[in-house]
């Protein structure tokens, strides 16, 4: 397994290749079907939101407020991230956003965005909850909660040795592509 | 809280957080037949390793807790409104503890209530029958898999699918080759032959009440149950999408009488985070016998 550190710099990202098994430390951001049409009808991001040679997360976590107030993370796998094609390549481009986890893959137009402005597709594993949340050590802060509601708010965690594949990186492959591909000519033979 | 409230939430509890055994059992099996060193294998032993932290933790195995389904077998004369207003209680509850995600939203406003109860959200099917007995199943289905269901009118040129089984066959792989990974497999399909549009996909649903293990008693059905699950692993699509051997943990197909004019084949998915569990109740209303 490959160790993805913040910060997130174009040469760490464009290292990465197809196949290859991460553990991401750092911070990243939630964000999912309304945060991505928000940002993308030009909605303003938070000013504490650094995605920037960041991550973003596809995901709408469980989350559980403490005796003490503090937030936890009880659950928090990825959601499927094919809804965002019309708004990731935009958002890739106008934030500079250095990998995006989520699961099910993307199309071609962030296939694009991700060679053209250097950024990975990071396949974390779906309704794998509970593992992926005891990977979560702390959450920082939340924005746009009252708008969205608690799933599709803008979460801001800190993640530690949290496992995900590249599974469409920085030099214009996608396994999803290669399976679909491989999987459809199987299926014509069995007909 | 009546005991009924409180057998409901722990229904929605185990639910949520216990895989059926059947269910962990078929991805056991599956984990040992990957390929070593693949990241199907890593991608499967996440998924063991997820089922036993939600068990032990008593928390969602997905955070997608999914829509709520409800299917109650009661004798005649057993009250439906008490059993809808418990129902409601208990999702309200469950969702306070976090057993379920805050998980249903105003589809005209877009607002989110926070409590998982609004039209639709529990939705209970109610089956009479003579004996005496009340039985409670509950599925959990997450949205990732309910998006990659399809529903196919019969024939489908583009799909070479005339309107018998072997137009059924095609339709119905061609659901899982779509599907790739986006449901979360290894998944479990649940179809239903006919029907109306509405009827076949509830019908199709209610094939996630069967175990994995068990057989279609109608032999063309079995037959068919059998060759797509062993056509479907055969397409090298395998868990996530990630390529590999396991595409499907299982097939359930069911039939309803149709139309002549209507030929649909109504394909819903189920995620390899397959919730189900039910309950018999005794006559106050306590879990008396788990089913699954």
């Amino acid at each position: 397994m490959i160790s993805l550190t913040a910060p997130f710099t174009d040469e760490k990202i464009r290292s990465l290749k197809v196949g290859d098994e991460v553990g991401i430390t750092g911070v990243v951001f939630t964000g999912r079907d309304a945060v991505h049409k928000f940002l993308h009808e030009g909605g303003a991001l938070p000013p504490e939101v650094k995605l920037r040679d960041g991550i973003l997360y596809h995901c709408g976590p469980v989350v559980m407020k403490d005796e003490q107030g503090k937030w936890r993370v009880t659950a928090a796998g990825p959601t499927t991230s094919i809804r965002e094609e019309p708004y990731q390549a935009d958002l890739i481009q106008k934030f500079g956003v250095r990998g995006v986890i989520g699961k099910g893959g993307m199309g071609e137009k962030t296939l694009a965005a991700c060679k053209q402005f250097g950024c990975v597709y990071l396949h974390a594993i779906g309704g794998a909850a509970q593992v992926l949340a005891e990977c979560i050590k702390a959450v920082r802060g939340v924005y746009l909660m009252e708008q969205f509601g608690a799933p599709e708010a803008i979460w801001e965690l800190e993640v530690e040795n949290f496992p995900a594949v590249v599974t469409m990186d920085a030099h214009g492959n996608s396994l999803h592509r290669e399976v679909f591909q491989a999987s459809a000519a199987a299926l014509q033979q069995r007909l | 809280m009546s005991t009924l409230q409180e057998s409901l939430v722990e229904l929605i509890r185990s639910t949520s957080a216990e895989i059926p055994d059947d269910v962990q059992d078929a991805i056991v099996r599956s984990l040992e037949e990957e390929k070593k060193g693949t990241i199907a294998e890593s991608a499967l032993k996440i998924i063991e390793r997820n089922i036993d932290l939600a068990k032990q933790k008593s928390q969602p195995i997905c955070q997608d807790t999914g829509s709520i389904l409800f299917y109650v077998d009661c004798p005649a004369g057993f009250d439906q409104i008490a059993f809808e207003e418990a129902a409601r209680e208990a999702v309200k509850l469950a969702t306070k503890k976090g057993y379920l995600r805050q998980n249903s939203v105003d589809s005209l406003t877009g607002k989110n209530d926070g409590t998982n109860v609004g039209p639709g959200s529990p939705t209970t099917h109610f089956h009479q029958h003579r004996s005496p007995e009340v039985e409670v199943r509950l599925v959990l289905k997450g949205g990732g898999c309910e998006n990659v269901g399809a529903q196919y009118s019969l024939p489908n040129e583009k799909l070479h699918a005339n309107r018998d089984l072997d137009g059924c066959r095609k339709v119905i792989l061609d659901a899982v080759l779509q599907a790739q990974g986006k449901g979360c497999g290894p998944g479990i399909l649940g179809v239903c032959i006919g029907g109306d549009r509405a009827t076949g996909y509830e019908f199709s649903k209610k094939q996630f009440l069967r175990t994995l293990p068990d057989r279609n008693p109608v032999p063309e059905l079995d037959a068919l149950e059998q060759d797509v699950l062993k056509t479907a692993n055969e397409l090298g699509i395998g868990p996530m999408g990630f390529g590999g051997k396991t595409t499907l943990l299982g097939v359930k197909i069911s039939t309803a009488n149709r139309l002549p004019a209507s030929y649909f084949v109504s394909v819903s998915y189920m995620c390899w985070a397959y919730r189900r569990q039910g309950v018999r109740l005794d006559a106050n209303n306590q879990i008396a016998k788990w089913l699954y």
